[in-house]
């Protein structure tokens, strides 16, 4: 007899499961469930741990439906919450992830998976701006401490342009790709796709690993800086060319090969750019601004 | 629910382990205050002095200042929120941090606009994040509790600027370094006292840093300032 109930229990289930699946979106079932088992237990006698373990009960299904369904239109404050959906744990995760590549570990399918979020990107971004313009005003310090005519001053328009330089590329970057990969989806079926948040999200993270090197960069030695600089370049830039390698694999090899090259050549030029703008050395001659990215990325790419 | 508890304990004596039943009370809590208030009010307000009504809100002013000063959790700095405090300190910081001549276009010293800019764009964000970060605070709390909390770095602009006139030397870096270091932490720590409470606990760190970067830069620009001669 127990057997028979507890079966028939566990059919009514699925049903409700399978219910919930068909048609995604609607809340009713959601707000319901958590009345009708209260109602259920409250006919059952109400004991004081079943009304205790009924909050968590509903927040697991919220949860989980909300994991489910992202239909939220984007000009609603519930659409930019989706976006901020993570825990402290998992944004050093993702941290973590974007500084260490790991051969054959997609960022995207690692960490990200169906839920991008806005949190880390926007944090690095600001934190880098600040960082480059800070420890850029401290080594224009160190570099002319001893000269007599020196004056210090604290050049807050570094923020200006370093924010808007940041700010551009973290997003108008994974926009053109966006575009691009959209466009070459319709023409080869690619099995993997990327949403917008999600290269945002990528790109946002592969900055932090310039975090630490622009605060390096504070030393005024160009080995060390250089050095900093490939190191950066080497692991966010694997980590990126590994997360849009499946996405641009099955398209035709030059296309592919134009691709990777772009999104390489685009970081480097962030991370020369930066160091050449807010970054005074002993020898630097304000003429050959202009050409040093270029000039660099050559000796980059032939050493 | 007390006189059923009173009346019959031994009948109902496992109520009590019920915690929801005592949570009742603290929900109604909120609008208590807000009542007890107006009740002080409402009367007196219309035939009183103009002197009582400005120096009851100094004094509310300046009591919030006192709860920055010592960070204790309470919520009076959330219960009624004025942004007039964060106005008058911002305000002074960024008169503070002009320097006597800003008439040079070479000079990159921040302007009083960028200033003023970067504090209220700056809570504006970070309030606009706690709350997307699903925190139960509102709007105008914790612009509130991120403007008083500039009270110690604007203390330490006052001081910097003191240690200033006597020269600078690396002895008067050296006190301004230690100034700013100490009214910066307490700027992050008071404030996150205030804050953090209203945030899920494993999403405290991620509402904690913007904060921090904040203060920060903060006293970065204060740290820096050097009057032009």
């Amino acid at each position: 007899m127990a057997n028979t109930d507890f079966h028939l229990q566990f059919q009514e289930f699925e049903d409700d499961q399978g219910y919930v699946k068909s048609n995604q979106g609607s809340t009713t079932v959601t707000i319901d469930d958590p009345i009708k088992s209260r109602k259920q237990r409250k006919t059952t006698g109400t004991a004081p741990e079943e009304e205790e373990i009924d909050p968590l009960d509903s927040n697991d299904q919220t949860e989980l439906l909300s994991g489910e369904k992202k239909s939220a239109p984007f000009w609603t404050f519930e659409f930019y919450q989706t976006l901020f959906d993570v825990d402290s744990h998992q944004v050093k995760n993702r941290i973590v992830g974007s500084i260490l590549p790991w051969p054959g570990k997609n960022f995207v399918e690692v960490y990200l998976r169906s839920n991008p979020d806005l949190y880390g990107p926007f944090w690095i971004c600001a934190t880098l701006v600040f960082a480059i313009a800070i420890s850029g005003n401290i080594s224009s310090f160190l570099v002319h401490h001893g000269q007599p005519k020196y004056k210090y001053v604290p050049d807050f328009r570094k923020v200006t342009m370093a924010a808007t330089a940041i700010y551009s590329y973290a997003w108008l970057v994974p926009l053109a790709l966006w575009g691009f990969l959209t466009w070459r989806n319709r023409k080869i079926a690619s099995l993997v796709s990327y949403s917008f948040m999600q290269i945002v999200c990528v790109y946002g993270y592969s900055l932090s690993i310039y975090i630490p090197a622009v605060i390096l960069w504070i030393i005024p030695s160009e080995g060390l800086r250089w050095f900093s600089i490939v190191v950066a370049l080497c692991l966010s830039g694997s980590v990126l060319v590994m997360t849009f390698w499946p996405a641009i694999r099955d398209d035709k090899p030059r296309i592919t090969m134009a691709i990777i090259a772009t999104i390489v050549i685009l970081h480097v030029l962030l991370a020369v750019g930066c160091k050449a703008c807010f970054f005074s050395t002993y020898e630097m001659d304000p003429s050959e601004d202009h050409n040093e990215p270029l000039r660099t990325t050559n000796s980059l790419s032939s050493t | 629910m007390a006189e059923v508890e009173e009346s019959s304990k031994p009948l109902f004596a496992g109520l009590s382990d019920i915690s929801i039943s005592e949570d009742i009370p603290v929900e109604g809590d909120i609008s208590v205050p807000l009542g007890s208030q107006n009740a002080d009010n409402d009367l007196s307000t219309l035939d009183e002095p103009v002197k009582d009504t400005i120096l009851r809100d100094l004094r509310a002013i300046g009591q919030k200042f006192v709860h920055v000063m010592y960070p204790k959790k309470s919520s009076a700095l959330l219960r009624d929120w004025d942004l007039w405090g964060p106005l008058i300190l911002c305000v002074t910081l960024a008169l503070m941090l002009q320097s006597g001549s800003a008439d040079s276009e070479e000079d990159g010293r921040p302007q009083f606009a960028e200033v003023f800019v970067i504090i209220w764009f700056g809570s504006v964000i970070i309030t606009l994040n706690s709350k997307l970060l699903g925190g139960t605070i509102s709007f105008f709390q914790s612009l509130c509790v991120l403007g008083y909390c500039i009270l110690p770095l604007t203390v330490a602009m006052i001081v910097c600027r003191i240690v200033l006139l006597g020269g600078s030397g690396i002895i008067g870096f050296a006190v301004r370094l230690i100034v700013v270091t100490a009214s910066f932490s307490w700027s992050t720590f008071a404030s996150t006292a205030f804050l953090a409470d209203s945030q899920p606990a494993n999403r405290k760190a991620l509402v904690v840093y913007p904060v921090f970067l904040f203060y920060f830069v903060i006293g970065w620009m204060i740290l820096t300032f050097s009057p032009s001669h």
